[in-house]
């Protein structure tokens, strides 16, 4: 696996690339770009290489999307970026999808991996996009200055056209793209040659997500949509828990299902070849009435219910050390030793699953000598996809061929480094030798799912004698997350892992001394990113933990916050925004508020939650749902608005209802009656305000969904005087808290 | 054999009279916009009309459509011209877009048989349906649009 180090910047360098055939193409590349791709470009010198944008002679501007779209939007608003600074009509503009170039097309948040995550392609492409979308429309420019003999100051742009005032001549881009020539070296666009926000065009307005329209009629074409000549079908009996091997099973029962063509032992578990679906997946069953499982692998015998009671006794066990200091600011400890007041306080977040709509399925068809292969697949990381097919066949990358579609959601749980519900078609196809579309049931879904992880929560919180917070101190315990989910990722991240801790540090709060350390444990149980990673799990617990803090002093958790974000201003105003459109001050009837407020990758997100609770069956019921978001630009409102709306919901399943349980080792349950996810009646309504502000644009597309578990936790404790300790906050918790 | 009629066309599979339509659609009939999401009745992503009533494609057997008519989104209208596809696209619904298929299906089902129905009823009629997006206040918002405009 090569590790790929992280671009500092992306300055484009002056270089151009490429000349393409029909109308004019453009592709300057990142300086510094990851050394993995610094070959393949290296050996195209002078060649070929795919562009960002091509303007055909026609005036049609194609534009290429490095993201891969699970419904999040970048697949538009990156291109969008491109089309803004290039100053292109934008109804004649074409998103393609990029080729698997990581060197031109990589995301310089990932070291230059193609790789849609953490809400960061907007943000990470922001500069770089415009940069080069700035230098397309320079070129074009100083192609029109030289043709006709006047000086570029005099040029400027309306939409897809050059207008040269002083003689009152126009010229479309798609003219200008027969005659003009891509210089050797790229025009110098510094941040200063860019568009103010006053005149953008189409960043802050609202455009048509490109691919929507296929998304009301049936014809958007995800990856368990793909069919190819040849192809039959596959399904994987893949073992409960991570590690286990088949140790025996009833092959000829399995055969004797009309339409099973073959029986496939894996290292993991028991592929079936059929020629349906329904025989590949009656073949599965039948695969697992008969299975005994070797009993290798770390989770089996593993509990989780146990579990999270031995978590939180490490947590709570001062004598317990920590396997490392996670963050530090000021001296914890010994404000505690100081204070004036100590409270504390302990948390738990149970395991979650994505299920995002579309079963993980893909299609493979691998050469009969098994040295090359195409894949059909929904990823959210073109480049991880495209290494672990290479991996499970041993050959090279170059030898892979990926065609990625669009994704049923993502969540995280298409990023892991081992994608490995495309080696399942892959091994499939290597053993049939023709092509398989493999493709898991809910239940396999559910089963082979990769969780958020447990942790619990210990925290200490230092008063003064005025009641002022001068120390906080929390102990996790918590499952490990990347180094399963990542081991190239958590290598570069110098063994933090982040996808579980992130979220534990009280940034944008005035806080002098903090402390997180970690009791870091490894129960074997497959771990996961998923929407709001840590954050979901550690923001609920110092949220709550505040609110508590807030409710002992006898002060508002509103003004609360206020002081503690008086360093931060941006908050304090998301704060004091959704406040006011919940009308914080006003007591509700049989209902209460709760409030919250996180920061989450820069982002900045207030909310309050109004709830009434059913006493004789636990249920909370979330009447309505405010929230500020300020997430810098915001390039699509309304697609921050989405998202948001959308997060929430994520959020509110979180929440109250999804659980995963584990026993010796293998998850629970099955599928949406045994996992209950939020459904159109559990919905609140949802008051939602972005606020566009003058800064770089920063996540927006999951910052909400940590932020509802502890609004809804503030205000159960407002209604009921009692704090609910764990997550998800079900009606059987409820009950047995209220009892 | 089993004769049906599937977006007014003549169509026939021979496939084991347990088949799930959906596959049958998906796979054979290669009308892939109705969407497998749970196979058990739960999610809705496999909606389709069966005789112009919304039916669970993974819950009804290929055995017990023989002469009768299924609609799909593929047959919804020719050109997203359907008022529940118009509103759709207006209150920009779908995010990954998985589930909408099944959700216009079941919002069209509905309006057909109630063209002004009310908050409450629309939102029990489509809690039938999971959208892991979260996309219900704006689905909420277009099937009230469909119905105002339709």
């Amino acid at each position: 696996m090569t590790e790929m180090p992280a671009v500092t910047g992306f300055a484009l360098s002056r270089r151009q690339l490429m000349v393409g055939a029909a109308g004019l193409t453009f592709a300057f590349v990142a300086k510094g770009a990851p050394a993995l791709a610094a070959a393949p470009a290296a050996a195209n010198k002078g060649k070929t290489l795919t562009p960002w944008v091509s303007i055909a002679d026609d005036g049609i501007i194609s534009i290429m999307a490095p993201a891969t779209e699970m419904g999040q939007g970048s697949g538009t608003s990156l291109p969008l970026l491109v089309a803004e600074e290039l100053d292109a009509d934008w109804a004649k503009v074409r998103i393609v999808p990029a080729p698997v170039i990581e060197k031109i097309y990589g995301n310089p948040g990932f070291g230059g991996m193609m790789y849609t995550a953490g809400s960061n392609a907007v943000r990470s492409y922001y500069m770089p996009l415009r940069t080069f979308g700035a230098q397309v429309r320079r070129v074009l420019l100083e192609s029109v200055a030289n043709r006709w003999g006047v000086p570029l100051a005099e040029l400027t742009t309306e939409p897809s056209v050059v207008v040269h005032a002083n003689s009152n001549r126009r010229i479309g881009y798609g003219k200008i793209a027969a005659f003009a020539e891509a210089p050797q070296v790229a025009p110098e666009i510094k941040p200063a040659d860019l568009k103010p926000a006053s005149r953008f065009r189409l960043i802050g307005k609202d455009v048509l997500r490109a691919e929507l329209p296929n998304k009301v009629n049936g014809t958007a074409t995800y990856s368990i949509d793909v069919q190819v000549p040849g192809m039959i079908y596959g399904a994987v009996l893949r073992s409960p828990v991570e590690g286990g091997t088949p140790q025996s099973f009833d092959d000829a029962t399995i055969r004797k299902i009309a339409g099973v063509l073959d029986v496939v032992t894996l290292p993991y578990g028991v592929g079936v070849l059929a020629s349906t679906p329904w025989a590949a997946f009656d073949g599965k069953a039948e695969a697992e009435r008969s299975i005994k499982w070797n009993r290798t692998g770390k989770a089996w015998g593993f509990d989780s219910a146990k579990g999270i009671e031995a978590f939180a006794a490490d947590a709570r066990n001062l004598s317990v050390p920590v396997t490392n200091d996670w963050f530090k600011q000021g001296d914890a400890e010994a404000a505690l030793t100081t204070a004036a007041t100590v409270l504390e306080a302990e948390y738990r977040c149970d395991y979650a699953y994505h299920a995002q709509m579309e079963p993980l399925n893909a299609t493979a068809t691998v050469s009969p000598a098994g040295d090359a292969a195409e894949v059909w697949c929904g990823t959210q990381s073109q480049t991880m996809a495209i290494e672990a097919v290479a991996k499970a066949l041993g050959i090279t990358r170059d030898k892979v061929k990926l065609n990625y579609t669009l994704l049923g959601g993502g969540f995280g749980r298409r990023g892991h480094r081992d994608e490995e519900f495309i080696v399942d078609a892959v091994l499939l196809s290597k053993h049939a030798k023709r092509p398989v579309k493999c493709m898991w049931t809910r239940e396999d879904d559910v089963h082979n799912g990769r969780l958020r992880p447990i942790t619990a929560h210990y925290l200490r919180a230092a008063l003064d004698s005025s009641g002022k917070l001068v120390g906080w101190h929390q102990r996790i315990a918590g499952d490990r997350v990347t180094p399963y989910q990542d081991p190239v990722r958590y290598q570069i991240a110098k063994h933090k892992d982040f996808i579980l801790m992130l979220g534990v540090e009280l940034r944008s709060y005035d806080i002098a001394n903090q402390y997180c350390g970690l009791i870091y444990r490894d129960t074997g149980v497959r771990t996961s990113s998923l929407r709001g990673i840590g954050f979901t799990a550690n923001k609920f617990v110092t949220e709550a933990f505040m609110d508590e803090i807030a409710l002992k002093r006898g002060i508002d958790p509103v003004a609360l916050r206020l002081e503690l974000l008086k360093h931060t201003p941006r908050g304090q105003a998301v704060v004091r925004r959704v406040a006011d459109m919940a009308d914080w001050g006003k007591k509700r009837d049989g209902r209460a508020l709760g409030f919250a407020f996180i920061d989450y990758s820069d982002s900045l997100i207030g909310a309050v939650a109004e709830i009434s609770l059913d006493r004789p069956s636990g249920r909370i019921k979330v009447h309505n749902f405010w929230c500020a978001i300020d997430c810098g630009r915001a390039v699509q409102p309304d697609n921050v608005t989405a998202q948001t709306e959308s997060s929430i919901v994520y959020g509110l399943g979180m929440a109250l209802t999804e659980m995963i349980t584990v026993e010796d080792g293998a998850i629970q349950q099955s599928n949406f009656y045994d996992y209950q996810v939020m459904r159109m009646r559990d919905i609140p309504q949802m008051h939602i305000e972005v606020t566009s502000t003058d800064n770089p644009p920063t996540g927006a597309g999951q910052m909400a969904t940590p932020v509802v578990a502890p609004a809804i936790n503030s205000a159960f404790a407002t209604l009921t005087g009692v704090r609910l300790r764990e997550t998800p906050m079900t009606p059987e918790r409820v009950k047995r808290a209220l009892a | 054999m089993i004769q049906f009629t599937i977006n007014g066309r003549p169509a026939s599979s021979g496939a084991p009279k347990a088949t799930p339509l959906l596959w049958v659609i998906r796979e054979d009939l290669i009308l892939p916009g109705t969407k497998f999401g749970c196979g058990v009745g739960l999610c809705g992503a496999c909606m389709v009309h069966v005789d112009g009533k919304r039916a669970f494609s993974c819950q009804t057997q290929i055995g017990e459509i023989a002469g009768r008519s299924i609609t799909t989104i593929e047959g919804l209208s020719p050109d997203s011209s359907h008022p529940v596809q118009k509103a759709w696209l207006a209150e920009r619904v779908p995010q990954c877009g998985y589930c909408q298929s099944g959700q216009i299906m079941s919002a069209a089902d509905l309006l057909k048989g109630n063209p002004h129905p009310s908050r409450d009823e629309i939102v029990e009629h489509m809690s039938a349906h999971i959208c892991r997006c979260g996309t219900y206040a704006r689905i909420l918002r277009a099937v009230e649009r469909a119905a105002k405009e339709g």
